[in-house]
């Protein structure tokens, strides 16, 4: 597949922080030893929007993600998140955050409902526990150990805790690794529904599908940079990519790319007496788009 | 968007709430109740039982076991606990979590001294009642008292602030438990818990007089022994001057320790 140029974001480096964006970056560099894991990083995430950070494992989601959240310090660059410097935030911005971590919350001997009312006591104005429980669907854990949860069931209570605080911009780092595919159908719709809320977003997950169903942009990160950031449809010129049509002939497979399928399949269409074997046409996946934009340069 | 933030929560309810969890995580755990709370209960049961002999002016063995397995027991609710409960939190992200929160970090640290001392408490209570129901064991009386409650809070306090410190250097609550249960341990052995201090050689009354058990179980001596004993001491008195002063040491060595050790987050992650 032939390698579009991929638009660097340098033109925006010099450009000043965003005041009106929830969170917003510029040049961050975080260096651990002479492993450079965030490398002149720019992003600007708007307020009301989820916005999903792809890319390979140590690629610097998470070292990006926990130095906006106030976790990690940072070795050059500016941050504003909600228009602070998370190295310098304070209780009453951390009230406006909700963070569910990749590495989860922790065991507890209190239940489902001990945990979240105890969470709840920390924010000006929290959501009802019980709610928040029957937002991510453990109602019936209400009295439940947090410790005897399922890996499932456990990640629903990381974003129950996550989201109880009521937060303006709420973190999610890899939420649902470990769901399966029913778990995430409905995570999904929990997201839809904050996002009507009016909380934003920012997403870091391995599942492209995810980015696609949720995401209002995409941002992929790949060797400590932000390679692009896009509507997922438009992701690595995705709409105007030639198409692949591929069908059987003489007992082979075959393939071509295209940028006119319509014309392609009518003459491949003439050339059979019925059926073209085995037709499909496929415009590249956000998959593909991904794979070629974390590869290494050729 | 503008938005008026509302108030947040007042420290007092904060701190309420945390009391709370830390209160319910300590009384389900069942490890921590057997290991914390009942232990000195069995050694009390056990060494009652086996050596209650007479160690002069007519006082038995269990009188004088009554101030150390106390002091053990101060030591297990408030080093040990401390030490591997918070390298628990810390490894298992609770501490992150919380650090991302808006609770006040002082929050925290209330609720387990909140714990340490409803812990230290039921210790004392369940091993006074047992003493005294099953071994007759004389309780204290008068300014014995005043002496009783300050050794064991300014006992409790320096162990927890070093449980804290020492929760650092673990790696998480397993190792934390390895490495301060055997020290636990030896200092029992040490600091006249089981045996009487002053037939102990002298190198290791040394050895033991540089930690706080050793001070706790002597100051709790002066509760529960006739004062006619104080000249089996090595220093033939209670000495409960230096008691406060050298516990009193060990909270600011434990204050200072805690304040340039303590972290939120596993090494190396920041």
């Amino acid at each position: 597949m032939s390698s579009t140029t991929e638009p660097a974001l340098d033109a925006t480096r010099s450009a000043p922080l965003d005041p009106d964006a929830a969170i917003s970056i510029r040049g961050l560099v975080k260096r651990y030893g002479d492993f450079v894991a965030v490398d002149g990083l720019d992003l600007d995430i708007r307020r009301g929007e989820i916005f999903a950070l792809l890319g390979p494992n140590g690629a610097g989601k998470t070292t990006t993600v926990e130095i906006c959240e106030g976790y990690r310090s940072r070795d050059d660059g500016q941050v504003r998140v909600l228009g602070e410097d998370p190295a310098a935030g304070k209780r009453a911005w951390k009230a406006q955050l909700g963070i569910v971590l990749q590495s989860g919350s922790g065991e507890s001997q209190l239940t489902c409902r001990e945990l979240l009312t105890a969470q709840a006591s920390y924010y000006a104005d929290p959501r009802n526990p019980d709610e928040v429980l029957e937002l991510v669907g453990l109602t019936e854990k209400a009295g439940v150990r947090g410790k005897t949860l399922s890996g499932g069931q456990r990640r629903r209570l990381d974003v129950a805790l996550g989201i109880v605080g009521r937060p303006t911009l709420l973190f999610l780092d890899e939420p649902t690794t470990g769901f399966d595919p029913e778990a995430r159908r409905q995570f999904w719709s929990l997201i839809r529904s904050l996002r009507e809320l009016g909380t934003t977003m920012l997403l870091t997950t391995h599942y492209l599908d995810e980015a696609e169903a949720l995401a209002d942009r995409v941002g992929v990160i790949a060797r400590g940079r932000l390679a692009e950031v896009a509507v997922p449809a438009v992701l690595g010129g995705r709409e105007t990519a030639p198409a692949v049509v591929r069908w059987t002939e003489d007992g082979v497979r075959r393939s071509a790319q295209t940028s006119t399928p319509t014309r392609f399949v009518q003459e491949l269409a003439a050339r059979f007496p019925g059926e073209v074997p085995d037709l499909a046409v496929a415009r590249p996946t956000l998959e593909d788009v991904y794979l070629r934009m974390i590869g290494e340069p050729s | 968007m503008t938005t008026t933030q509302p108030a947040l929560p007042s420290l007092a309810r904060v701190y309420r709430s945390r009391i709370g969890v830390e209160l319910k995580e300590f009384f389900r755990q069942r490890e921590s109740v057997v290991f914390t709370l009942m232990l000195p209960v069995l050694l009390l049961v056990v060494f009652g039982a086996v050596l209650n002999y007479d160690i002069g002016f007519g006082v038995t063995f269990t009188q004088y076991f009554m101030a150390g397995i106390i002091a053990a027991g101060i030591l297990g609710a408030s080093l040990q606990n401390m030490a591997i409960s918070i390298a628990t939190e810390r490894s298992d992200g609770t501490l992150k979590n919380l650090a991302g929160t808006p609770m006040p970090k002082s929050a925290y640290f209330l609720g387990k001294v909140a714990q340490v001392l409803a812990v230290t408490l039921a210790i004392i209570v369940i091993l006074l009642f047992i003493g005294v129901v099953f071994y007759g064991v004389t309780l204290p009386s008068g300014r014995e008292w005043f002496t009783f409650a300050w050794v064991s809070v300014l006992g409790a306090a320096a162990c927890t602030l070093l449980g804290m410190s020492v929760s650092s250097l673990a790696k998480n609550g397993r190792s934390a438990s390895a490495t301060v249960t055997p020290f636990a341990l030896l200092l029992q052995f040490t600091s006249g818990v089981f045996f009487q201090f002053g037939s102990l050689p002298t190198w290791m009354q040394t050895a033991a007089s540089l930690f706080p058990l050793k001070w706790m179980a002597q100051g709790l001596r002066a509760v529960f022994l006739p004062q006619a004993l104080a000249i089996k001491e090595p220093a033939h008195s209670w000495e409960l001057g230096r008691v406060a002063l050298v516990l009193g040491i060990w909270c600011v060595i434990g204050l200072l320790l805690c304040v340039r050790t303590f972290r939120w987050q596993e090494r190396g992650a920041r």
